[in-house]
């Protein structure tokens, strides 16, 4: 079994954005980049899979500039084989990714692909559906679990109201949610070893993909602040504010 | 213009995000239709077609449409969706499955979790948590959309009255099947459309101690919360979790205790009418965005606010 990963260079999630005061976008000069937490869980996901004999190559996919290079390393050295790197300049949005992801499936024949369910800077929680549209096959979103067997993999999913299992035909499109698993830290043997992996480079002509974002961001702004409120010294000050104050209860 | 809803129901009850995305399709303008797609029980039809501003109800009775199996529905929407210049899916686990899947078989974009409407083409949407405000145009003939039901007005559940419409069914697509759910069951509101919120984090410490925040919320007629923590620790079930990556709430009161304010729980919580924090540690975050801050160990602080409670005023 074959399994693509698909993970985005993101600003690391302890980083305080900052919003350009024009308005053009959040500052990402001198910028701690990560890549994002969920697409660590599915690496880590994917990687255990390898361990445990059921896959036998793990491929990182990134799109993104030169420096996304760095995040397939990452996954590199938790576990993965080898790597994609779709070299672009332009701003990406899902559809977009999930049309490259689609080629890149196409020649590659993975029977899995995990992604993570949302990229923490965009918060658009899109793509994997997206591209298991585009491929036609089965999705399992928000996983928290999932066992391969069979041609089918089951899948448990985090909904609103409690959680889901759902069985779906290989080759499918799982995305992962907080408590699939806890993603390793790569050793520094590991890093080393990751630097001698392949990564294969490719421009979205090469692919022959139209990565031309549909939706146009007209400005991003700060939300508003909240005022400060106070401390209140005991329980029942509390209570008095809020029921003669706020008068919320 | 003419707006497509996906209507959010558990086959016998149409949920309030259904009525909040409603409010977001109003706000846009234009004729809107509500589709409620399942394998449906008693009156839910009928109660659909009462809510006011729906013109036309498109009813899709299959069973294929049981579970919400987004690959089931998908060609349904994509199939209805070529009538409308807008289709908008509360962001619900269940539109968030399925909205993108419509987008990319229709080769449109979509636009995730608006708060506002500014054109009938351009939005506001959160992006990196909540700490920036994106303002968004779409050039797409069809839009796509999934609404944050906190940042918009619920229409009301009675007093219109929808042409009633059958839709036939797109068919069981076979790459997925529904095996079980394990639902949270509980007498207490639902978390997004609560009117008062108590919510646990890590500093609780055990599923048992949960008792104390629960006794609180009974007390309030609240629903229960909580931070990543203290699902990830199996204090309490998944569908609890407030934050950029749960679920996202605005009640009028929020009760935080023992969480310490992590950029991503905030960014569920922090459209809060009023917000208070219990926490023994006066450094913790999450006192500069609370209202009222009581700086104490939950483990008195708690029982004592309860027990206050009972007092008659
Ligand atoms: C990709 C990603 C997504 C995430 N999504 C979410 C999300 O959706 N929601 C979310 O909540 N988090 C999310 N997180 C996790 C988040 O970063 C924090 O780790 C988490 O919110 C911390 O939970 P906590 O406040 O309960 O725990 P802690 O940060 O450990 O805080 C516990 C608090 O309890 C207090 N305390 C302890 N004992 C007592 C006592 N006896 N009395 C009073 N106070 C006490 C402590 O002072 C402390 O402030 C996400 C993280 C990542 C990386
Ligand atoms: N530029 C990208 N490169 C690689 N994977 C991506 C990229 N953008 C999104 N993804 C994948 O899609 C998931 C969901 O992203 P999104 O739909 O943007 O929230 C991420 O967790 C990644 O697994």
């Amino acid at each position: 079994m074959k399994i693509l990963v698909p993970v985005k260079r993101v600003i690391d999630y302890n980083v305080k954005i900052r919003v350009r005061p024009d308005g053009s976008g959040v500052e990402t000069a001198n910028v701690k980049m990560s890549m994002n937490p969920f697409d660590e869980i599915a690496v880590e996901q994917a990687v255990r899979l390898k361990e445990a004999g059921q896959a036998s190559e793990v491929i990182a996919v990134s799109l993104g500039v030169q420096a996304a290079q760095e995040t397939i390393r990452t996954a590199l050295a938790m576990g993965a084989d080898r790597g994609i790197l779709v070299v672009t300049d332009q701003e990406l949005q899902p559809l977009a990714v999930a049309k490259a992801l689609a080629i890149i499936a196409g020649r590659e024949n993975p029977d899995l692909i995990l992604l993570g369910k949302q990229a923490i800077d965009d918060d658009c929680n899109q793509t994997g559906q997206m591209l298991a549209a585009l491929l036609g096959w089965a999705q399992g979103t928000f996983a928290s679990k999932l066992v391969i067997a069979d041609g089918f993999a089951t899948v448990v999913r985090e909904i609103d109201s409690g959680l889901e299992t759902v069985r779906l035909k290989l080759p499918a499109v799982v995305t992962v949610d907080l408590r699939m698993n806890e993603p390793r830290y790569a050793t520094l043997p590991n890093i080393m070893k990751a630097k001698k992996k392949p990564i294969t480079s490719l421009t979205s002509d090469e692919l022959g993909v139209d990565l031309v974002p549909r939706i146009k961001t007209l400005k991003v702004t700060e939300p508003p602040k909240r005022k400060a409120g106070i401390k209140v010294a005991s329980v029942e000050a509390l209570l008095d504010k809020l029921q003669n104050e706020a008068r919320v209860i | 213009m003419a707006i497509l809803v996906i209507a959010e129901h558990d086959n016998t009850t149409i949920m309030s995000a259904t009525l909040t995305t409603l409010g977001a399709a109003a706000c846009i303008g234009g004729e809107v239709h509500l589709l409620v797609a399942g394998k449906l029980g008693g009156e839910i039809a009928a109660a659909a077609a009462g809510i006011v501003g729906v013109t036309k109800l498109l009813v899709a009775d299959h069973k294929e449409y049981a579970h919400d199996i987004a690959e089931n529905l998908a060609p349904l929407v994509v199939h209805l969706a070529k009538s409308y210049t807008h289709v908008l899916a509360p962001a619900t686990s269940t539109g968030k499955a399925l909205l993108p899947r419509v987008a990319a078989q229709l080769d449109v974009a979509q636009i995730s979790e608006i708060i506002g409407v500014v054109a009938p083409d351009t939005f506001t949407r959160p992006i990196y948590a909540g700490n920036a405000i994106a303002t968004v145009q779409s050039f797409d003939k069809i839009i796509l959309i999934t609404v944050r039901g906190t940042a918009f007005e619920p229409v009301a559940r009675t007093g219109g009255s929808a042409l009633i419409e059958s839709v036939v069914g797109t068919g069981d697509c076979g790459l997925s099947s529904f095996i079980g759910q394990e639902l949270s069951k509980s007498e207490r509101p639902e978390l997004t459309s609560a009117r008062i919120v108590v919510a646990g984090g890590r500093g609780i410490g055990s599923s048992d101690n949960f008792k104390l925040l629960e006794a609180l919320a009974d007390k309030l007629g609240a629903a229960i919360g909580a931070s990543r923590a203290a699902v990830d620790a199996g204090f309490i079930a998944n569908d609890a979790q407030v934050g950029q990556t749960g679920k996202i709430v605005a009640p009028e009161l929020y009760i935080a205790v023992g969480i310490s304010g992590a950029i991503q729980h905030l960014a569920g919580m922090k459209d809060s009418k009023v917000i208070v924090a219990i926490n023994k540690d006066e450094d913790a975050p999450i006192f500069q965005v609370a209202d009222y801050g009581l700086v104490a160990d939950l483990f008195k602080a708690v029982p004592e606010l309860t027990l206050a409670l009972n007092k008659p005023r």
